[in-house]
């Protein structure tokens, strides 16, 4: 079992203002960390962190053991990151989008996408500019990904965002059996996840006391 | 290798996605024509008043040209979180800002090159310079689209960068217009302009290898702030 990220007695602030402090945890092979938390509790904040998007922050962070940001090649390239906002240009096509978005990782073929694309329910769709599609739709393309890449860790930030309810259940299905193979999962969604191995953080168990009696500010 | 494939596939997508909106490039191309037709209204219709003129009108036309789409170099990427994608992908952040610098050249900095002799020629500037003016064009547009990437790198992240960029990167392209313009004059007055080639092909080089890095930096502090 390969330990591939570990979180270790973290704090971050935003604009001056303490998200959390003491936040460890750790992800292996195997597990699916679904990060939880109120509105505005630094969920993204963690995730752009581990990616280095926003350096500033107290503690330490391990990739296989190693400090991450020395690291951050072979980080980069095992992670497969979906953020908030799909990454889709609407003016390309389904197809084009996904070329362009697997091409760092690796040749695929037309055919790879083509499956993909008809796993996540679209297919038919694939020479289809994306801005005649729907939200969930868009989001659909940039999902294909999962069944197009084969990279051990994925982060997903709210990956159900616009997907309607099969569309929930076969992407919960998706994620199980990536972890049963050895990959590793962290997300970020209010859903209550039906996946029996889930490792819940929540990072208002993290909240500085002297907040915790307010949760209204900031957001 | 994957990075090959990467850097190739994102210079594809930035063309595929620039020919189909098509104002990118055909914007800076109408800027440059009304901008440069302007003037023989403007200043006086006498061809000899106007072609002593001409090597710097087209030279600060075809600058000004340029840094109209720059602001939009990295802002649709930005928007879309596709920025964010490509910047924890396996492909290095200079090939990233290469890829966009490539692009910015062949969708804004080429087509003006190419209409450049036309408007020269209405500008009643010496045939014989035509030659000369498009090898500092070539040699010059690349070196802003270069260094304004550093820029738009710098300003993607805030919410009204618009002013800010030309107030950053204008400074920094007054050499290559003072070397440009000054070959083309060059060759009117019937001078060697090798040197003044020289220096705009060092300027090219330099920025070519200081400027993608400096951008991949710039779009690091930028996400970090955004």
């Amino acid at each position: 079992m390969t330990e591939y990220l570990s979180v270790k007695n973290v704090l971050i602030e935003r604009d001056d203002r303490l998200l959390f402090k003491g936040l460890d945890f750790t992800l292996s092979s195997g597990e699916v960390i679904q990060l939880v938390g109120r509105n505005g509790s630094g969920k993204t904040s963690l995730i752009r962190t581990l990616l280095g998007l926003m350096p500033d922050f107290e503690g330490d962070l391990f990739w296989k053991g190693q400090p991450l940001y020395q690291q951050r090649d072979d980080f980069f390239s095992h992670l497969l990151y979906l953020g908030h906002k799909p990454s889709i240009k609407s003016a390309l096509t389904a197809k084009e989008n996904l070329e362009w978005l697997v091409a760092p990782y690796g040749g695929v073929s037309e055919t790879q996408i083509e499956s993909a694309l008809s796993q996540v329910g679209l297919r038919g769709y694939e020479d289809v500019e994306c801005h005649s599609m729907s939200a969930g739709q868009n989001r659909r393309v940039a999902l294909a990904q999962l069944y197009l890449l084969d990279l051990p860790v994925w982060i997903l930030d709210e990956p159900f965002t616009a997907i309607d309810l099969s569309g929930v259940a076969q992407l919960e299905a998706r994620i199980a059996e990536h972890a049963a193979q050895g990959g590793a999962v962290i997300l970020t969604t209010h859903h209550v996840l039906d996946i029996p191995t889930v490792k819940r953080v929540n990072l208002d168990d993290y909240m500085p006391g002297a907040h915790a009696s307010g949760g209204d500010h900031g957001g | 290798m994957a990075a090959d494939l990467g850097f190739s596939a994102l210079l594809k997508r930035d063309l595929k996605l620039a020919f189909r909106q098509k104002s990118d490039v055909i914007n800076p191309l109408m800027f440059f024509v009304m901008v440069i037709t302007l003037f023989p209204l403007g200043i006086s219709p006498d061809p000899n008043e106007l072609a002593v003129i001409a090597p710097g009108v087209v030279w600060v036309a075809a600058l000004l040209a340029s840094m109209l789409s720059m602001e939009n170099m990295f802002r649709s990427d930005f928007d879309d979180g596709s920025l964010e994608r490509m910047l924890v992908s396996p492909l290095p952040g200079f090939l990233i800002a290469l890829a966009k610098v490539i692009n910015h050249f062949l969708v804004t900095g080429l087509p003006l090159v190419i209409v450049s002799p036309v408007l020269a020629y209405m500008l009643n500037m010496p045939s014989e310079a035509y030659g000369v003016m498009m090898i500092t064009l070539l040699l010059g547009l690349p070196t802003l689209s270069l260094v304004g990437a550093i820029g738009s790198a710098l300003t993607v992240g805030l919410k009204r960068g618009a002013l800010l960029l030309p107030l950053l990167v204008i400074p920094l392209f007054i050499p290559v217009l003072i070397f440009g313009t000054g070959a083309v004059q060059g060759v009117i007055v019937d001078q060697p302009v090798s040197g003044q080639l020289s220096i705009l092909a060092a300027l090219l080089l330099f920025s070519l290898a200081s400027a993608p890095f400096a951008c991949a930096a710039s779009l690091k502090i930028s996400m970090g702030n955004g």
